[in-house]
C-alpha cells in the first residue's frame, strides 16, 4: 500500500476530491466502454475481406441526425461533470474557517520547508505537526503557502490536493485528518536542483500528543555543563552556521536554513531525505552533497573533532 | 533512358555535391522546405529520445545514480523544449508546407521567400538551444544547458536563480523560432486563402487545409504572447525589468499566464494538422468520403476558438479564485464536445466501409483508440479538484504523453507512410512499416499505459530520484522497458525510409487510389507541381475522374 495514494484519502478536502474522482472516472471508462467497443465493431467488421472485388462501397457523405445526437449526448454529460465539480471547488475552496482551526504558515524554501505557528510562537522545518480534527467538533489546520524564493508546491496526496506556494502570491489550503498518523508527501513544483528531495511529512496527533508537542517546541534549550557540548556550540558560533540557523536563545539567528532550536525533536534530516540519526547529522554537516548534492547548505571543512563536537552539540538541541 | 542523349530529368545528377547542397540551403520550393523542415525534426526526434532513455535508466530504480540532479534537470528541460519546438512544431510546418500547395493545386506558396527565411529561423532556433551545452556556463560556473524546465516557470529564470547564460540560450532559441513559427503560419493562411486552383471554394477544400486554416490562425495568436514573453524575460535578465522579477515586486503568475495562453492554443497547433491526416487516411482506406465534412470544418473551428479560452487549466494549483475554476473547468471539458464530434465522425468513416489495413491506416487506427484514451484521461485534468491531485504528477505527464505521441505522433507516422511515396517516388517496405508499428505500439503502452500509475500515487514529475516503500518502482521499470520498445521501432522506421528511398520499388503516381488532388501529378512532384493548374468541381476531383458515373459534384 502506497503512502502517498491519492485513493486512499485521510481529510475532509481529500475525501471530497476523492469522491468527485471516483464519479468522473466512472463517467470517463463508461465513454471509453462504448467508444471503443464501436470502434473495435467496425474495424473488425468493415475490413476488406480477403478476395474482396475493388469494387467501392456505398459513399455516405453525413447525416444531420447522427451529427446532432453526438453532440447533443457530450453536451449532457459535460453539463453535468461540470456541475458536479463546481460543488466540491466550493466545499473546498471557500470552506469557512471554524473558531477551532489551527493556523500555520509554510514557507518554501529553496529544498526545505518552514513551518511557523504564529500564535503558538513556535518555528520547526520539515516536520509539521497537527492535531487530528474531531468530526463533530472540528479543528483543521489552514495552511498560508509562502514562498522565499522560487515556485513550490505542497503536496501531501492522502491530506488533499496540491497547493502551488509562489513568491508575491500568498495562497492557503486546509487539512483536517481525524486519525493521527503520519502523511507523507513532497513538493511537487520544480523549484531547482533538490527539487527531488524536498519531502514532506505531516505528523497527525492525538490533542494531548500534540499539546506535549507544542509545550516543549516552547522551551528553549537549556545551556549544557558539558565541556565537549559547550566547545562543540563554540565551534558552531563561530563558523558561518549561525548566518543561517537559528538556535533559539543563543547567538544563532539566521533565516536562510531551518530553525535548529529543537533539532533532536525531528526523525529526519535535510527535509526528510536522510534519518536524523548522530551519523548521518555527522555527515550532513561534514557534506551536505552525498546526501544532497546541490543543497543549498555548505559544507564547511572543519575539522572531524570539530565535526564530533558540533554533532555532539546538535544533538543536545531537544 | 538512352545513352546519347540527356534529358531534363538527368540533369541534376551531373551536378557536383556542393551545388546540390547550395541548391538545397538557398531554395524557396516550398517541397523542398517541407522536406527540410521533416529531416529537421526527424534529427532533434532522435535526440529528444536519446534526452528521454537518459531520464528512464536515471528512474529505473530508486535512489539510482545514472546521472547528477543537475544532468536529470537539464535533460528534462531539454527533452521538453526539443520535442515541442524542434520536433512536433517543424513536423507540423514540414507537412503543411509540403502538402497545402499540392492539395490546393497551387504551384508554392504565397510567400517562398519567408517560407525559407521561416524555416531558418526556426533552424536558429535549435542551434541556439543546443549551443547552450557550449556557451551556457557564462562566467559563472552556471553549467551549461537551461535546467528551467520546458514551461521555465518565473521566477527560476532570474538571473538570481540561473546563473550563467543556459536560460538566456532558452529565451533566445524560442525568441528565434517563434518568429519562424510565426512567418510561416502567416505563409500558411495566405496560402490557403489566395492561392486555391479554380473551383477550390472554402467548402470544397480538403480537410487538410481547413485544419492548417485552423492551425496557422492558432499559431499567430498562440505564439506571439509566448515571444513577446520572452522579450519581456530578456528584459528582466538584462535590462534591470521586473517584469516577472518576485523579489523586486514582479510576478511570478503572469509568466504562467503567458506561458499558458500559448501553451494550451499549442497543444491544438500540434493536434489539428494531425486530425487533418487522420481526416485524409481514414476515408482513403476505408473506401468512403469523409462522414460529415461539415461539421468536421465547424468543429475545427471550434476547437480554435475555444483552446483560446482554456489555458489556466494548466493553473488549477496556484491559488485562482473559485470562480475562476469554475469557469476554466467548464471551458476546458467544453472542448471534449468538438473533440468527440470529431472522433464519431472518423468511426462513422469506417463505419459501411472496406478498410485496408496498410501501415498508414494501423497508425490511424492506434490514432484513434489511443486519443480516445488521452483525451478521457483530459476530462479528468479537467475536473479542477482531480487536477489537484493530478497536476504536475505521473499521471499528467503520462496524460500528455498519450496525446503528443499516442495521437499526434502515431498520426503523424501515419502521414509519413502515407505521403512517402508520394514525395520521393519510392514506395516503403510494407513489412518494415508494420514493424516499426507494432514495436512502437507495444513500447508505446508499455511506457505511457504504465506511467499514469505512479501519479496516483503521489509520484510528482521532474525529480531525478525517489523514495523507495511508494509503490512506485515496479512501474518505473516496466516504462522504462517500453522505452526501449520504441527506440526500436524509431530505428526500423528511419531505415525504412532511407533504404526504400534509394531502393524501394518505384511508386507511381496514386499508390493509394487516392482522391485529392497531389495523387494526380508526377511522385516527387516537379518543382512547379502542376504542368496546367487543375480546375474542381467536388471535394475529390480524383473520385469525379475515376468515376465519372457516379461524381461527388452531384451531392455537395
Amino acid at each position: 500500500m502506497s503512502p502517498t495514494n491519492i485513493f486512499a484519502p485521510a481529510s475532509t478536502p481529500a475525501d471530497s476530491i476523492f469522491g468527485l474522482s471516483m464519479f468522473v472516472i466512472f463517467t470517463v471508462t463508461a465513454i471509453f466502454i462504448v467508444v471503443g467497443a464501436l470502434l473495435t465493431y467496425a474495424i473488425v467488421k468493415f475490413r476488406n475481406k480477403n478476395g474482396d472485388d475493388r469494387t467501392e462501397p456505398a459513399q455516405i457523405y453525413g447525416s444531420s441526425q447522427v451529427e446532432m445526437a453526438w453532440t447533443v449526448i457530450p453536451v449532457l454529460i459535460v453539463v453535468a461533470l461540470s456541475l458536479a465539480t463546481a460543488r466540491v471547488i466550493a466545499s473546498v475552496q471557500d470552506a469557512p474557517r471554524p473558531p477551532g482551526a489551527l493556523e500555520v504558515t509554510v514557507i518554501g524554501h529553496q529544498y526545505w520547508w518552514e513551518y511557523r505557528y504564529p500564535k503558538l510562537n513556535i518555528v520547526t522545518a520539515n516536520e509539521l505537526h497537527i492535531p487530528v480534527s474531531d468530526p463533530a467538533r472540528p479543528t483543521p489546520t489552514f495552511l498560508t503557502l509562502l514562498s522565499a524564493d522560487t515556485d513550490h508546491s505542497f503536496w501531501v496526496p492522502r491530506l488533499g490536493g496540491k497547493t502551488d506556494l509562489i513568491p508575491n502570491h500568498p495562497n492557503s489550503m486546509w487539512i483536517d485528518p481525524p486519525e493521527p498518523g503520519l502523511y507523507l508527501g513532497q513538493c511537487a513544483q520544480y523549484c531547482g536542483v533538490q527539487h527531488a528531495k524536498m519531502l514532506i511529512r505531516v505528523y497527525a496527533q492525538k490533542r494531548e500528543d500534540f499539546d506535549r508537542w507544542v509545550h516543549q517546541q516552547q522551551q528553549l534549550p537549556h545551556a549544557s555543563a558539558d565541556a565537549a557540548i559547550s566547545a562543540g556550540q563554540r565551534v558552531f558560533e563561530s563558523t558561518a552556521c549561525v548566518n543561517c540557523h537559528t538556535v533559539s536563545g543563543t547567538s544563532a539567528n539566521g533565516r536562510f536554513g531551518p530553525d535548529l532550536t529543537h533539532l533532536m525533536s525531528r526523525e529526519t534530516i535535510a527535509s526528510g531525505a536522510a534519518a536524523n540519526t548522530p551519523e548521518m547529522l555527522r555527515l550532513w554537516i561534514k557534506n551536505p552533497d552525498a546526501i544532497k548534492p546541490g543543497s543549498k547548505m555548505p559544507a564547511m571543512g572543519l575539522s572531524d573533532r570539530d565535526l564530533d563536537r558540533v554533532t555532539a552539540y546538535l544533538e543536545t538541541l531537544r | 533512358m538512352s545513352t546519347n542523349t540527356i534529358s531534363i530529368s538527368d540533369f541534376p545528377a551531373y551536378r557536383p555535391v556542393t551545388l546540390r547542397l547550395h541548391d538545397w540551403v538557398t531554395t524557396v520550393d516550398h517541397k523542398r522546405l517541407g522536406i527540410l523542415y521533416i529531416l529537421y525534426s526527424l534529427f532533434f526526434l532522435v535526440i529528444g529520445g536519446i534526452e528521454a532513455t537518459i531520464m528512464r535508466i536515471q528512474l529505473i530504480r530508486p535512489h539510482n545514480d545514472f546521472v547528477s540532479p543537475e544532468v536529470f534537470n537539464r535533460m528534462f528541460t531539454m527533452h521538453g523544449t526539443t520535442m515541442i519546438f524542434f520536433v512536433a512544431m517543424p513536423l507540423v510546418f514540414g507537412f503543411a508546407n509540403y502538402l497545402v500547395p499540392l492539395m490546393i493545386g497551387a504551384r508554392d506558396m504565397a510567400f517562398p521567400r519567408l517560407n525559407a527565411f521561416s524555416f531558418w529561423m526556426t533552424a536558429l532556433g535549435g542551434v541556439f538551444l543546443y549551443f547552450s551545452f557550449l556557451g551556457g556556463d557564462g562566467l559563472y560556473g552556471g553549467g551549461g544547458a537551461p535546467d528551467v524546465g520546458w514551461f521555465a516557470y518565473a521566477p527560476l529564470t532570474a538571473r538570481t536563480f540561473s546563473v550563467g547564460h543556459s536560460a538566456d540560450f532558452w529565451v533566445l532559441s524560442l525568441l528565434s523560432s517563434g518568429i519562424g513559427s510565426i512567418g510561416t503560419a502567416i505563409n500558411i493562411i495566405t496560402t490557403i486563402l489566395c492561392m486555391r486552383c479554380p473551383g477550390m471554394t472554402l467548402g470544397k477544400m480538403p480537410l487538410l487545409a481547413w485544419l492548417n486554416l485552423t492551425m496557422g490562425g492558432l499559431v499567430v495568436l498562440a505564439v506571439s504572447p509566448l515571444t513577446a514573453a520572452q522579450l519581456m524575460l530578456l528584459v528582466d535578465r538584462y535590462l534591470g525589468g521586473h517584469f516577472f522579477d518576485t523579489q523586486a515586486g514582479g510576478s511570478a503568475v503572469i509568466w504562467m499566464h503567458f506561458f499558458w495562453i500559448f501553451g494550451h492554443p499549442e497543444v491544438y497547433v500540434l493536434a489539428i494538422p494531425a486530425f487533418a491526416f487522420a481526416s485524409e487516411i481514414i476515408p482513403v482506406f476505408s473506401r468512403k468520403a469523409i462522414f460529415g465534412y461539415r461539421v468536421m470544418v465547424l468543429a475545427t473551428i471550434a476547437i480554435g476558438f475555444i483552446s483560446m479560452s482554456v489555458w489556466a487549466h494548466h493553473m488549477f494549483t496556484v491559488g485562482m479564485s473559485s470562480g475562476a475554476n469554475m469557469f476554466f473547468v467548464l471551458s476546458t471539458m467544453a472542448i471534449a464536445v468538438p473533440t468527440g464530434i470529431k472522433n464519431f465522425n472518423w468511426l462513422a468513416t469506417m463505419w459501411g466501409g472496406k478498410i485496408r489495413f496498410a501501415t498508414p491506416m494501423l497508425f490511424c487506427v492506434a490514432f484513434l483508440f489511443q486519443f480516445l484514451i488521452g483525451g478521457l484521461t483530459g476530462v479528468t485534468l479537467a475536473v479542477a479538484p482531480f487536477d489537484w491531485n493530478l497536476s504536475n504528477s505521473y499521471y499528467l505527464v503520462a496524460h500528455f504523453h498519450y496525446v503528443i505521441v499516442g495521437a499526434i505522433l502515431f498520426a503523424t507516422f501515419g502521414a509519413f507512410y502515407y505521403w512517402f511515396p508520394k514525395a520521393s517516388g519510392k514506395m516503403y517496405n510494407e513489412t518494415l512499416g508494420k514493424l516499426h508499428f507494432w514495436l512502437f505500439l507495444i513500447g508505446f503502452h508499455l511506457t505511457f499505459d504504465f506511467m499514469h500509475i505512479p501519479g496516483l500515487l503521489g509520484m510528482p514529475r521532474r525529480i531525478y530520484t525517489y523514495e523507495p516503500g511508494r509503490g512506485w518502482e515496479i512501474w518505473n521499470v516496466i516504462v522504462t522497458i517500453g522505452v526501449f520498445f520504441q527506440a526500436a521501432g524509431i530505428l526500423v522506421f528511419v531505415f525504412n525510409l532511407t533504404w526504400s528511398y534509394f531502393r524501394g520499388q518505384v511508386a507511381g503516381n496514386d499508390p493509394w487510389d487516392a482522391w485529392t488532388l497531389e495523387w494526380s501529378t508526377s511522385s516527387p512532384p516537379p518543382e512547379y507541381n502542376y504542368a496546367v493548374v487543375p480546375a474542381v468541381r467536388s471535394r475529390r476531383p480524383l473520385w469525379d475522374l475515376k468515376h465519372p458515373e457516379d461524381p461527388d459534384w452531384r451531392y455537395e
